[in-house]
């Protein structure tokens, strides 16, 4: 068998900025024609591409157990179990964020740019899940969140587009500010960027207060980028002023690779055993958790608007997944709880990507924005309705997809950390998510329609996105063993 | 054996061809498919072959092991498989299932390929209930009753439909999370000496003895903790006073076939759960707490069978009266005499067909007059002798006459409560549940004179004529069911007593 060169592993993230350069090259040819549908076609064929080579390697072993993980560029990215696990899941997402956005995008004028930043922010998060130094940490942070800012306010005469973008920017970039300098902090306690050399620094570092603020202020860089407290408030008006397809977006894949970098960073370059004398992050997140959790469930719980409640809600499962660090208590059995968040985030990105274009369908038809616009929906529409069902269910946790095995892993992990508190704040939160979830079912299926509701067409390239999220998010109910498996090997390799 | 699995497959795949179904074949086609389960439990019951308890080690029929997946140590296995307590429940389910679908061709006249699909879906659910025996694919069943009923109840219901949907659902949704959490001490408190969360496992190693503290709480009070949660989840579906709120809400509100399946089978999950996990697997504490347990039972009885004479609504009689019928399960149950639980075990079944029974019969009367308050008709008898007939005879068989199986069921309970010694003033208590039955039959004897003897006459726009075969066969079908396990209760019994005697021995 031919041995391909060690370069070639991170070849899903190059085939992802491929795509980007024949995008731009495709639309630089005929600028003026509307070439939406070969676009996105092209974007669709990129991305596909990217998941089976993503596929090839988690199968035939690439750079997990029992070889090593492959250090590429200096160690300054690495290849393992948990990028390319990470990689396949920003690749689904993003499969289904373009279909979807095929048809919501039909008229509008800059659909090359659209598809290219799609593609570019995707290019990021696959970067992100690779990254083996806090400098590739931060370039492709910002390789994923400067594209997208312009998506976000890529409907230009939308005012809520645009003023959604402006504040997603100007957090975006005062959050950037505050992990720059905590990888400054960092740089100095120990004089290393590199994950492994830093946490070998951080053991008899001379300056343990410079240290604990450093990590300090990358934790809240990262709370920013997987819209956990306290820097969550951007969120909701990001993802409510956002074309939904863009929300779905950056609520899934965007929060998944910020989850990776964050467990990444601090289970490698700040392990406890090495930083015990400056700051005990575990407790810290215990309580981000927490709070996280319940901030986003009650504010959802408060909503009239329905993207809006979504954008909430997805802050309560930034505080579900924040347990798999939470719990990483020093007797528990680590792998298992690292990869606990890891299985739920993957279920996350199809439920409620699912969720998210689902919005984007309800915007296409014009139906409205608040629970009240909804009602009678499902006379109109019942395949699009019970796909939403199955996902807004799965979100609340009841066994009919994934997010019930998902949520109760997690369960699972904060007791296998000994920390009954995450269990019981995740069993009530799920408990209170039901009751705003299923709101939204009762608009669909038992009010009856005001009568003016008249839906125009059934766009094919949003419903087979859809149908795609809700066939994997009840899947992911019988085939969750794999999925978890999965997770646990590859979080067993960085623990 | 892969029955029990081929049950739950083509029920499910029926649910979905039945959705998609046109709504003109729907109900047709939903009532054929759902006498393929009917057959196979039917056949289930005719070759049993098990003995003893499923959660005491005793001999499964139809049982079948496949581990899921694993997590955290713990294996999570699709393990299914029937003893004589939840056989009969099998049975009860799909043959009322059957007879609630024939019962909606008439009422149900919107949306039909997704209602009759969803009580497809209920019945799947509710077979794997009853059969499963691992937590975990049980609690995945438990949960999943709720979501059809949520629909069931919210699109096809009542004027006060979605209030009375919403309600059952967060109601129950928060009881099942209470009980949950108590099942889950129980599970961290084994520690490694539970590798699953088999439920058989589960209760052996906890009358085993093999509890460990947990937190800091000692296992006694563990037991306790986790007793009160189980009980308390529970006792919402039951339902038991002062837990029962939800129930008159959403029987009122649910079509009629609903309510049939909503009391005959939902209502005993939750004392089929009491009976596994309260009963079975932490049966010392259910003993030193007797006293306030046959309490709640006999105030069930009493309460439910005031509340119902107080109604005007004929269903609302029904529905309390079911409160009231579920309270002799509870007394039964804490008697621990072997015709204490075997008794309360048999009244689950026969309270699922008579209570059945006289929904149907007054969702018939109902199809025709429109109308069930007590007060706007009289004299139904002249206009449909065969329906009102059939309603006589159920009511007789609530209030215990001899020979039709409600009169077996609660003889065997008042047997076994009197003789028990674990009930503190067994005697007292026994003999204030009796007088539920007066009740019982103060309240139905009441409103069936002012409804349907006396000359006709009837305040709503509606011409009452003969209800048509299809409706009235149901009917006719169950009342011999309730007159057959009446005269010989063994049917169901001998299987049942083979199951509950393990229970009575102490130990494991």
């Amino acid at each position: 068998m031919v041995q391909l060169p060690v370069w070639t592993a991170i070849a899903p993230t190059v085939i992802l900025a491929l795509t980007v350069l024949l995008l731009l090259v495709v639309d630089s040819i005929n600028p003026d024609e509307d070439s939406g549908n070969l676009l996105a076609v092209m974007a669709v064929i990129g991305t596909v591409t990217s998941i089976a080579v993503t596929g090839w390697y988690l199968l035939a072993g690439t750079g997990q157990p029992p070889t090593d993980p492959v250090l590429l560029f200096a160690d300054a990215i690495v290849v393992d179990g948990m990028s390319l696990f990470f990689t396949a899941l920003v690749g689904s997402v993003v499969v289904l964020i373009v279909l979807a956005s095929y048809d919501y995008l039909a008229d509008h004028p800059y659909q090359a740019e659209y598809y290219s930043l799609v593609m570019l922010a995707a290019t990021g998060m696959s970067l992100m899940a690779s990254a083996n130094s806090l400098a590739t940490a931060f370039v492709s942070l910002e390789l994923a969140s400067l594209p997208s800012f312009a998506l976000v306010a890529s409907l230009k005469h939308n005012r809520g587009s645009v003023e959604a973008g402006l504040k997603y920017f100007l957090i975006g970039a005062l959050s950037s500010a505050v992990f720059a300098f905590g990888i400054s902090l960092v740089f100095a306690a120990g004089g290393s960027l590199g994950f492994a050399d830093v946490a070998a620094a951080a053991a008899d570092t001379s300056l343990p207060g410079v240290l604990g603020l450093g990590i300090l202020f990358v934790a809240g860089g990262f709370a920013y980028k997987t819209a956990s407290v306290p820097f969550h408030f951007w969120a909701p008006d990001a993802y409510e002023g956002a074309p939904s397809p863009i929300s779905a977006f950056l609520s899934s894949a965007s929060k998944a690779a910020g989850f990776v970098l964050l467990f990444r960073v601090f289970v490698e370059a700040f392990p406890q055993t090495a930083v015990a004398g400056t700051i005990d992050w575990v407790l810290a997140f215990q309580v981000l958790a927490v709070v996280t959790m319940t901030v986003g469930n009650f504010a959802a719980a408060t909503q009239e608007n329905v993207k809006r409640m979504l954008a909430y809600s997805s802050v309560g499962h930034a505080g579900y997944v924040l347990i798999a660090v939470a719990a990483l208590t020093t007797d528990a059995n680590r792998s298992f709880v690292l990869g606990s968040g890891m299985a739920h985030l993957l279920v996350y990105g199809f439920m409620n990507t699912g969720a998210f274009l689902f919005i984007a369908l309800t915007e296409y038809w014009d139906v409205g924005r608040t629970f009240e616009d909804f009602n009678g929906l499902a006379k109109q529409a019942p395949f699009a309705c019970a796909a939403m069902t199955v996902f807004l269910f799965s979100l609340a946790g009841l066994p009919f997809g994934g997010g019930f095995l998902s949520k109760f892993y997690l369960l699972m992990a904060s007791v296998n950390g000994g920390v009954l508190l995450l269990a019981v704040a995740l069993v009530v939160n799920s408990a209170l998510s039901l009751y705003y979830y299923s709101r939204v079912v009762r608009a669909m299926w038992l009010e009856e329609p005001d009568g003016t509701l008249e839906i125009q067409g059934y766009p094919t390239g949003l419903y087979a996105a859809i149908a795609v999220a809700a066939v994997m998010t009840v899947l992911l109910l019988p085939a969750f063993g794999p999925v978890a498996e999965m997770a646990n090997a590859a979080a067993s390799a960085i623990v | 054996m892969v029955l029990v699995e081929g049950l739950i497959g083509v029920t499910l795949v029926s649910a979905f061809a039945v959705i998609f179904a046109p709504d003109r074949y729907a109900g047709k086609l939903a009532t054929g498919l759902s006498l393929i389960p009917l057959a196979g439990s039917l056949f289930m019951y005719a070759n049993f072959a098990g003995s003893g308890n499923a959660l005491l080690g005793g001999d499964l029929a139809y049982e079948t092991t496949v581990t899921w997946f694993e997590v955290g140590g713990y294996g999570l296995n699709w393990h299914v498989g029937v003893d004589g307590i939840s056989l009969p429940l099998l049975v009860l389910t799909t043959i009322l299932t059957t007879l609630a679908l024939v019962s909606s061709w008439t009422p149900i006249d919107d949306r039909e390929s997704q209602f009759y699909g969803l009580m497809l879906l209920l019945e799947v659910a509710l077979i794997g209930v009853f059969t499963a025996l691992d937590f975990f694919l049980w609690f995945v069943f438990w949960e999943g009753v709720l979501i059809p009923m949520y629909f069931l109840i919210g699109v096809w219901g009542g004027p006060r439909r979605k209030y009375a949907a919403i309600k059952f659902l967060v109601y129950t949704n928060v009881a099942s999370l209470i009980m949950f959490i108590g099942l889950f001490a129980l599970v961290f408190g084994l520690g490694d000496s539970l590798t699953s969360l088999d439920i058989p496992a589960i209760a052996q190693g906890v009358r085993g003895d093999e509890l460990g503290a947990l937190a800091g709480v000692q296992p006694e009070t563990l037991k306790l903790g986790a007793f009160l949660a189980m009980f308390a989840g529970f006792a919402v579906k039951v339902p038991v006073v002062p837990f029962h709120t939800w129930l008159p809400d959403a029987h009122v509100e649910a079509p009629t076939p609903v309510s049939v399946v909503l009391a005959g089978v939902l209502l005993k999950m939750g004392t089929y759960a009491l009976l596994r996990f309260n009963f079975t697997m932490l049966a010392d504490v259910a003993r030193d707490l007797a006293l306030p347990i046959a309490a709640i039972g006999v105030l069930s009885v009493i309460y439910g069978a005031m509340l119902a004479l107080a109604q005007r609504d004929l269903k609302r009689v029904v529905a309390y009266s079911s409160i009231s019928s579920m309270g002799y399960v509870v007394l039964g149950l804490v008697a621990f005499t072997p015709h204490g639980m075997g008794g309360a075990t048999f009244q689950m079944i026969s309270h699922g067909l008579i209570s059945g029974l006289l929904f149907m019969s007054v969702g018939v009367i109902y199809n025709a007059s429109h109308t069930r308050m007590v007060g706007d008709m009289s004299g139904m008898a002249d206009r449909m002798p065969w329906t009102v007939g059939i309603f006589v005879a159920a009511a007789f068989g609530y209030m215990g006459l001899p020979l039709m199986s409600g009169f077996a069921a609660e003889v065997l309970v008042f047997i076994g409560s009197f003789q028990s010694t674990v009930i503190p003033f067994a005697t007292v208590l026994t003999a204030l549940a009796m007088f539920g039955i007066v009740v019982v039959a103060g309240y139905l004897l009441w409103a069936m004179q002012r409804t349907l003897f006396g000359s006709y006459s009837l305040e709503t726009d509606y011409e009452v004529g003969r209800a048509p075969v299809h409706d009235v066969a149901p009917l006719a079908v169950l009342l011999v069911l309730v007159i057959t396990l009446g005269v010989a209760p063994d049917l169901f019994y001998a299987m049942i007593q083979d199951a509950v005697d393990p229970l009575l021995g102490g130990g494991v």
